[in-house]
């Protein structure tokens, strides 16, 4: 495939990713933050985001698994990866989190063990979609080519 | 070493306990041109500031920028302690945070902090420090003459200088 179709690809997956609610304006902020100085700025905080994700995650699992649910524990680590994920633009991940807070208020476990596979959903649907546009990206750069950058209508 | 004040880029202090939230703050005050230095807590932010030890200390932090939430000390106490102390209050602070709490962003303005930055901070966001730092240096610059200038003749405004109460 030559460049030109390659990068077409990527600005048509990646406009996608906002269409569909998975990214928003703040990704678009990432992206135009990295520049030569820092060519990798957007994987660099990308990876940190699934770390932290992942670690955040295992915690959420445990500490719903526990006979006595300390929900203030709970809602500290919610509310740490709703700010990770605002941070980088995983909107449908952000909104989960913030569905999830209201439920550890009320201290629903039911409620919040649903959250928890909802939230963990939306993070793997968007790990998935991040590592696909990265690696189009990557081929791209590798075949010579430049990183188109995206124009939203927002 | 004395540098000309002009020349010298100015020097932020940026306190997060979140790694990517570091990570991003220090890109936008660095894309903006500033010194940075980030610590993931206000403990760590004091001591690099020298308050917590009583050697002389080099370090210029023209501003302090610090998320809310903390674990320890939050960027609440932070900006207390940093308003409490003689030979930092006048450093400007600016506060983050990614809930949009009224009373707790009113609390942060009336005890001190500059301006209140709601999460994910913008490059828009950045741009508004420069007014808080420029009108700093202006300050120091015009008290470092009048102390140079002392020995000559005493001056009217110098009594407004030295008294002037910064918020």
């Amino acid at each position: 495939m030559e460049v030109g179709q390659m990068q077409r690809r990527l600005v048509d997956y990646t406009k996608s990713l906002f269409m569909e609610g998975f990214l928003d304006a703040q990704f678009l902020q990432l992206q135009q933050l990295q520049d030569e100085s820092n060519p990798d700025f957007v994987v660099e905080v990308v990876s940190l985001f699934f770390d932290d994700s992942e670690k955040l995650l295992n915690d959420l699992t445990m500490a719903l698994d526990q006979p006595n649910v300390d929900f203030k524990k709970v809602d500290a680590h919610v509310h740490q990866l709703k700010g990770s994920s605002s941070s980088i633009g995983a909107q449908r991940v952000k909104n989960a989190c913030i569905a999830f807070r209201s439920f550890c208020e009320e201290q629903n476990i039911d409620a919040t063990l649903r959250c928890l596979q909802q939230v963990k959903q939306e993070y793997y649907l968007v790990k998935n979609k991040l590592e696909t546009m990265l690696r189009l990206e990557q081929q791209i750069v590798a075949a010579g080519g430049s990183i188109p950058m995206i124009e939203l209508g927002f | 070493m004395v540098m000309a004040a002009s020349e010298t880029k100015f020097h932020v202090l940026a306190v997060d306990d979140t790694l990517i939230d570091r990570k991003l703050i220090e890109k936008l005050l660095k894309t903006s041109s500033y010194q940075v230095t980030a610590v993931d807590s206000g403990t760590k932010a004091l001591e690099f500031l020298g308050l917590n030890n009583n050697d002389h200390h080099d370090v210029e932090v023209n501003l302090i920028i610090t998320d809310y939430c903390m674990p320890g000390m939050t960027g609440y106490d932070l900006l207390r302690k940093i308003k409490e102390s003689s030979s930092f209050k006048d450093i400007p602070v600016v506060t983050m945070s990614s809930d949009n709490i009224p009373s707790r962003i009113n609390r942060c303005l009336e005890d001190g902090a500059e301006e209140f930055f709601l999460k994910p901070v913008q490059l828009s966001d950045v741009n508004k420090l420069r007014p808080h730092l420029m009108k700093r240096r202006t300050q120091t610059n015009v008290n470092k003459r009048k102390a140079m200038d002392e020995i000559v003749s005493p001056d009217r405004t110098r009594a407004r200088y030295n008294e002037l109460e910064v918020k």
